[in-house]
């Protein structure tokens, strides 16, 4: 069934037929009609969760990770300066591998304050050892989180599902339904092997010492540095739960096919864009402009941050003439992290494209079409002479 | 960049069921064999009473760009003591539409080259037993017989959709006496 709908409420049905039990969330600008749909879904009777009011974000996480610890399927969302309280909370919910899901809407960071777009806050979480997922539009915001879901509970870590402030959350387009059994069938119930249960007592996260030390049954137990080094293995392991879950993904509900990359005219393109985001699917107008022009260019959206899909991006840039990163965030004092990023990937490319980094959007900084094609122009023309200094799309100085 | 989007933007004020009504127009429209429906209202902080404006995109195919409308095709006013506070043509294409709720005739406007077309649908909505200041469902009545874009009986069914615990005859009956009496101007 289609039916048109807001981002959030994409994101909140994609909770409920999930059928989330536990809920603790903030409102924040502009994640709050996410909540508040999730209230009325358990208040109706829609949803039967736990909907847990909280006094701030940082006690939102800690329900969560509470509840995930005690085996219930946990929920929540926020928006920027809200994430950013929950930083420490966010660090422990990884550490711990609970399989959490978190809807971002995203959000430029204040001071100065604003409400609108960008993508600061979560790019400024990167390294927590979460999951960051990005979506293009209301069917992948509602179709992701039922894959993060999934996901988290596969790879036992948590999952952040990031799109858009106002530009998706507040839009309005037409999505998909699917039915609850067909959800069912892909999400079973969540079945934790170890959680808090009063009939088997265990410590969960005692401290660890810098070496390993026997346990009480005189077993090795690891350290620190094993623990995190296990994470991140499996963080890099989760790269092919991906892939795994986009296919069964698309053998239930017949959407699949790009875990990594949303390619856009990019078979035979020198020049390849590269963002995050509803951006990517702006920018389709403008690839179709620069093509009746005779431009060979194409545009890729990114739909997996962290853990990045270095491999992926490397075979579908290596060869081409140029790499053209858009972002809505900056590493502040270098350049954008996507960029960066990217162009770590390709350093080991048999042969390796020229990359460019545009930042655009911050704060909600209306990305007019025009700009986008001035830019690519701008790019493949080597008008400025364009070094690895970010360019600004957008600025009125 | 691609010229098959229909552009509509609808002036209201807050509280007054803009962003409402171009819902259940993108709802009609998508039955109607719209594919590409994109509804983004204006951004920040709304206030009731304040003007405010919401866009709607309509076209064929998918559409990909979630920009704002800068040049519309059809403007839609819901309240006509906003012709003095906010510039509704503003952007409007050559030849463009406006549709707008007001007690005037419509010779008492004068907006060139655009094509007008008024109804006054306040006082339909009273008629239909609606509360007074309920123009939203009455608008899209006007805006279905001035651009012929959906036609009435899937815009009734939108609406009873919409309001199917808050008057949904009544609304749909206040959409329909303003379609009927929505006088066209010339352009």
């Amino acid at each position: 069934m289609h039916v048109i709908e807001s981002g959030n409420v994409a994101a909140a049905t994609g909770v409920k037929l999930a059928r989330v039990q536990v809920i603790a969330a903030y409102p924040i600008t502009p994640q709050t009609p996410l909540t508040e749909k999730l209230s009325e879904f358990v208040e109706g009777g829609e949803l039967p969760a736990e909907y847990i009011p909280v006094e701030s974000e940082h006690s939102a996480m800690a329900v969560c990770i509470a509840a995930s610890t005690a085996g219930a399927r946990a929920f929540t969302a926020t928006s920027a300066n809200g994430l950013l309280y929950m930083n420490e909370q966010l660090h422990w919910a990884a550490g711990s591998r609970l399989p959490l899901v978190m809807c971002v809407a995203n959000r430029g960071v204040g001071a100065p304050w604003t409400v609108w777009n960008d993508h600061q806050d979560t790019i400024s979480q990167r390294d927590l050892g979460w999951i960051q997922l990005y979506c293009a539009d209301h069917q992948q915001i509602h179709d992701t989180v039922l894959k993060a879901f999934k996901l988290a509970e596969t790879v036992s870590i948590p999952v952040m599902v990031c799109y858009d402030g106002y530009l998706l959350s507040h839009t309005y387009m037409p999505f998909e339904l699917p039915e609850q059994e067909e959800v069912d069938a892909f999400l079973p119930p969540f079945a934790p092997t170890h959680f808090l249960n009063p009939e088997a007592p265990r410590n969960f996260n005692s401290v660890t010492l810098p070496d390993v030390r026997p346990d009480l049954h005189g077993n090795t137990a690891p350290g620190y540095m094993e623990i995190r080094k296990t994470l991140q293995g499996d963080l890099r392991r989760s790269l092919t739960e991906i892939e795994a879950i986009d296919e069964a993904f698309g053998e239930i509900f017949g959407r699949s096919g790009t875990p990594f990359l949303e390619p856009y005219c990019c078979d035979d393109a020198d020049y390849v864009v590269l963002c995050m985001g509803s951006l990517s699917y702006q920018l389709h107008d403008v690839i179709d402009t620069l093509r009746d022009e005779g431009v060979k260019i194409g545009v890729m959206g990114l739909k997996v941050y962290r853990p990045f899909p270095d491999a992926a991006i490397r075979e579908a840039l290596c060869g081409r003439k140029r790499v053209i990163v858009f972002e809505k965030a900056l590493s502040y004092g270098n350049q954008g992290a996507l960029y960066a990023d990217v162009k770590s990937a390709l350093y080991s490319a048999e042969t390796r494209p020229a990359v460019n980094n545009y930042i655009l959007g911050l704060g909600g900084r209306e990305i007019k079409t025009q700009h986008l094609y001035d830019a690519l122009t701008e790019s493949i023309n080597n008008e400025a002479a364009i070094g690895d200094e970010p360019q600004w799309i957008g600025l009125k100085l | 960049m691609r010229q098959d989007i229909i552009e509509i933007r609808w002036h209201g004020r807050g509280g007054q069921g803009a962003i409402t009504a171009a819902k259940i127009v993108a709802n009609a429209a998508f039955k109607a064999g719209y594919k590409g429906v994109v509804m983004a209202p204006s951004f920040g902080t709304e206030r009731r009473g304040a003007p405010i404006s919401t866009s709607l995109k309509i076209a064929k195919e998918k559409i990909y760009d979630l920009s704002p409308i800068s040049t519309p095709d059809i403007v839609v006013v819901l309240d006509h003591t906003l012709l003095a506070e906010v510039d509704v043509t503003a952007g409007l294409k050559d030849g463009g539409e406006i549709v707008l709720n007001t007690p005037k005739a419509i010779d008492a406007y004068d907006f060139g080259s655009h094509k007008l077309s008024v109804a006054d649908v306040t006082s339909c909505a009273i008629e239909a037993g609606l509360a007074p200041g309920i123009v939203n469902t009455g608008i899209i009545g006007c805006f279905s017989k001035a651009t012929g874009l959906v036609s009435r009986e899937l815009l009734g069914e939108a609406i009873r959709n919409e309001f199917s615990a808050m008057k949904p005859e009544e609304n749909a009956h206040a959409a329909s006496l303003s379609f009927d009496r929505t006088v066209i101007g010339g352009a």
